[in-house]
């Protein structure tokens, strides 16, 4: 049994580059979605469900589409991806960094979502205390909105580290499947499946896979019921 | 003293007032509906009029003819509600402090352990909200509007929400602000009894019109 946690160089190299990859997706994210959440939740604006709809559209298409756009965009001859590459001899597609920005497009409307509904259950009342107390909307944002959000921001937080270390369909289609650079662990899994005598590798990684998605929900559980309490919920 | 001339049409209901209050301590007196609530917000800036004027010590704080419009955290009015409003996320004394970040000192009027003995909740610094009764966290609400420095305090329905018991643990309190704080008062209820206890001079509100 211990020897399961013998992991090869391989193993180790995947998980790394899985962990990277998700890590700097949630790092990248939670800033926007933060704003995106809040202009959702709380302003009325001409084309907000167009938005709206935009930033969900990645739930509702098949993962390849939104790779296959990124393509389009980020490639080496997209739009965008050929004025960075000529002027500024800069690329991310087939790159960690192209893997990270398929993993955030996926992630986004997942965060969002979350962290929506966290604000829009603030009670507006408080803000309104804070302001007569002298608090300035923006010092309202980070004293009293944002704080009492947090139990949906980790939530937002763990469901998009989980999306992106799962990742698979515009991961493969916007960076391939590169070995040390692209291949996360479901690309790798995917991988092995497909080489003769890869069965018993893939299923060490199909483990690590399960292990590393229940303790992901599980710290989220906790961090959850921590956050709800010191904002003054009770948990049962 | 404080200046008011606002009209304010809603679908259902138009307040139509024209005030001076110059006494330090004021009640405003009326039924529910009667448009006592509406009158604070336009005061605190929670609502605007459609047009009028507002005063605070000499200070327009609303113009609707010359576009003023003063934000709610700039007018410095203490707000005490009839549900206290403490942050959940904070403790009894991270609310009591919240207001004095954006204080600066040279504008602070009383001293943190001032307020704390005045209303005598020292006791619950610590404590989270969630743990007080509702006459502990009026008088925390109250202390935490204190510690901001107004030039106006306000107070709508204080003692709404509690029951005869916990009123008695509040009332004296109230009396005590209004008998030692230099801080001009509104006292917002529909209870003459409450009134009675906190000043004789009442101004009385029926039907968006005032009375007397």
């Amino acid at each position: 049994m211990l020897d399961f946690f013998n992991f090869t160089p391989a193993e180790i190299s995947i998980l790394l580059l899985s962990l990277k990859v998700a890590v700097c997706c949630v790092v990248l994210t939670i800033a926007p979605a933060i704003a995106v959440a809040w202009l959702l939740a709380r302003m009325s604006f001409f084309g907000k469900s167009l938005l709206d709809s935009l930033i969900h559209l990645p739930l509702v298409l098949p993962p390849v589409v939104p790779g296959y756009l990124l393509l389009l965009l980020l490639g080496n001859n997209g739009l965008i991806g050929k004025f960075l590459n000529t002027h500024f001899g800069f690329s991310i597609a087939f790159t960690w960094m192209g893997a990270v920005v398929a993993s955030a497009v996926m992630a986004f409307p997942l965060m969002v979502r979350s962290i929506r509904l966290a604000i829009s259950h603030v009670d507006r009342r408080l803000e309104l205390a804070a302001q007569s107390l002298g608090a300035r909307p923006l010092s309202v944002f980070f004293t009293v909105t944002l704080p009492l959000s947090m139990p949906g921001i980790i939530t937002g937080l763990i469901l998009a580290f989980s999306r992106s270390m799962g990742e698979f369909g515009a991961t493969i289609t916007f960076v391939g499947n590169i070995e040390n650079e692209t291949r996360t662990l479901p690309l790798a899994i995917y991988s092995l499946t497909q080489t003769p005598d890869g069965d018993l590798a893939a299923l060490r990684l199909v483990i690590i896979s399960m292990v590393l998605a229940l303790g992901a929900l599980m710290i989220s559980d906790r961090l959850e019921r921590k956050a709800s309490q010191q904002i003054g919920h009770t948990h049962d | 003293m404080i200046e008011i001339n606002a009209t304010l049409k809603r679908p259902d209901f138009t307040l139509d007032v024209a005030l001076q209050l110059d006494q330090r301590v004021t009640a405003i007196f009326g039924p529910s509906g009667s448009g006592k609530s509406t009158l604070l917000s336009i005061i605190a800036g929670i609502s605007k009029p459609d047009r009028g004027r507002v005063m605070i010590n000499g200070e327009t704080v609303f113009d609707g003819e010359k576009k003023i419009n003063k934000p709610i955290h700039q007018r410095r009015i203490g707000l005490v509600f009839q549900d206290a409003r403490l942050f959940p996320h904070l403790n009894v004394e991270h609310n009591l402090r919240y207001p004095l970040k954006f204080t600066p000192t040279h504008e602070q009027q009383f001293h943190f352990n001032d307020i704390i003995n005045l209303l005598e909740i020292g006791a619950l610094l610590k404590r989270a909200t969630h743990q007080l009764s509702g006459g502990e966290k009026q008088r925390v609400a109250l202390g935490r509007a204190l510690l901001s420095s107004p030039r106006l305090l306000m107070l709508d329905e204080p003692m709404a929400s509690l029951d005869e018991s916990l009123k008695s643990q509040i009332l004296p309190f109230l009396k005590k602000v209004a008998d030692e704080i230099n801080i001009p008062m509104i006292y917002i209820s529909h209870s003459k009894d409450e009134i009675m206890q906190i000043t004789n001079n009442v101004v009385y509100i029926n039907a968006g019109k005032i009375v007397a």
